[in-house]
């Protein structure tokens, strides 16, 4: 059925140029972990809300779970996967193991992916930005001081 | 998620034959925040999607004359941020900057939020208070329609299936004009209004000349609350008169009982959240 017949996308995924056949239906979240193996950005409340599947797309904080795949056609993508520079990470990766900005775990990859749009846009967030910016990424261990510590202190080592 | 065919038209002229060609199987789709959840969840099953998002200038924020013009793909978090839309009417700004997050505000278009008639957005009363106006267009041409009219019930619109809404078109607000947008929010910062109140005022010596007062999340559409209005405009602002137009709300209004509020709890918030914007619109509050 002509309905099922797969698309085929190409998109650059953290510098890297990657291509898929998928249905219309496959969300971008799914097209990351299942076709792409980039298992980093998680899924949790699966209607935007909570943030745990966040990735830039062409720069924009985006929700990849309610996000097509086919949508991304052509876009730059980054994941938690190209945070990085190589070994060294990023001064927010290195930020939250320093100030215990996460607990269990899965909240952190979109948790680091905002706030790298933060600080890419507004590399000095005063505690209110931080707050404002990140208030839609939730975190069930409520861990909220040490993650708004983590990214203040990652924006200090930058600045 | 039932699967669709999915089409990515480079001109809006092919998004309208698509949309001619397929009638009420197809849906158009801008920024898919509300769509794709709709879809997931089975309350939309459409079998070919129409999207927008590659049509060239749809995303367009600009200035004409003494008119602000919003192209319908221009994401919520673009109209917070335009020095265009804050230089117009910084209210604007400062209403889409209440909806949900940075990460949705990023992703829902102007154009899909208004479609979309969800009766609790931000968006609508803001534009509403502002005298705002739609432009449909489809292959047979095109007309306006004034966002106080758009909304028919509960997520409906008088926009037809061959119709894609292109722009919205803001009409420069007097000088002098004040501005009051109002989100009740008890339960948390990026949560839907239990009740939001929009409200434009012109005053002169110390009598309201012209008023508009809109709500959101207080009925099945966005409403316009004339006799509020009507109960003000030509009369001397005071804290009676305006107590006294702010109770008229509540035979406007027509809430939801939900898990926000029960109907009667709704009621009652948007007189206290309407005489609050009353109060800052005609200068009887900071």
């Amino acid at each position: 059925m002509a309905a099922n017949s797969p698309y085929q996308i190409r998109l650059t995924v953290n510098g890297e140029p990657r291509e898929a056949g998928v249905p219309a239906r496959r969300t971008l979240v799914d097209l990351l972990r299942y076709d792409l193996g980039l298992t980093g950005t998680k899924e949790a409340c699966s209607v935007g809300v909570c943030g745990a599947c966040t990735v830039l797309l062409n720069g924009r904080l985006v929700a990849s779970c309610i996000t097509l795949a086919v949508q991304a056609d052509g876009a730059l993508i980054t994941t938690i996967e190209g945070v990085a520079e190589g070994d060294r990470l990023h001064p927010l990766q290195q930020a939250f193991i320093e100030h215990g900005g996460f607990q269990c775990g899965i909240c952190t990859p979109g948790q680091i992916v905002a706030a790298k749009a933060l600080l890419d846009t507004n590399p000095q967030p005063s505690e209110d930005e931080i707050k404002d910016w990140m208030m839609g990424n939730l975190c069930r261990c409520t861990g909220y001081y040490q993650i708004v510590e983590s990214i203040a202190r990652a924006a200090g080592a930058r600045g | 998620m039932r699967d669709f065919q999915f089409h990515a038209p480079a001109s809006l002229d092919e998004a309208l034959t698509l949309l001619e060609e397929y009638g009420e199987a197809a849906r158009p789709m801008a920024g898919g925040t509300a769509l794709v959840v709709l879809m997931k969840q089975s309350l939309v099953e459409a079998e070919h999607i129409v999207s927008l998002e590659r049509i060239p200038g749809l995303d367009s924020i600009r200035a004409q004359g003494d008119e602000l013009r919003i192209g319908g793909l221009a994401r919520h978090y673009d109209v917070e941020m335009s020095p265009v839309v804050r230089g117009f009417a910084p209210f604007l700004c400062d209403v889409y900057r209440r909806v949900a997050t940075v990460r949705v505000r990023n992703m829902a278009t102007v154009g899909g939020g208004l479609a979309h008639a969800d009766p609790a957005q931000d968006p609508p009363p803001g534009f509403i208070a502002l005298d705002a106006r739609v432009r449909l267009v489809s292959r047979g041409g095109e007309r306006e329609v004034p966002v106080s009219e758009l909304f028919s019930d509960y997520y409906e619109t008088v926009i037809q299936p061959d119709e894609l809404l292109t722009e919205v078109i803001v009409p420069r607000p007097a000088p002098g004009a004040t501005f009051a947008y109002l989100k009740f929010l008890p339960r948390t910062e990026d949560d839907y209004a239990t009740v939001a109140v929009a409200a434009r005022a012109e005053r002169e010596d110390g009598v309201c000349r012209d008023l508009r007062v809109a709500l959101a999340a207080a009925g099945p559409t966005p409403i316009r609350a004339h006799t509020v209005e009507q109960a003000l405009v030509g009369r001397a602002v005071s804290a009676a008169a305006v107590r006294e137009a702010a109770d008229m709300v509540a035979d406007e209004v027509d809430p939801l009982d939900d898990f926000r509020g029960s109907a009667g709890y709704k009621r009652e918030m948007a007189v206290v959240f309407t005489r609050r914007a009353l109060e800052r619109v005609l200068g009887l509050t900071a």
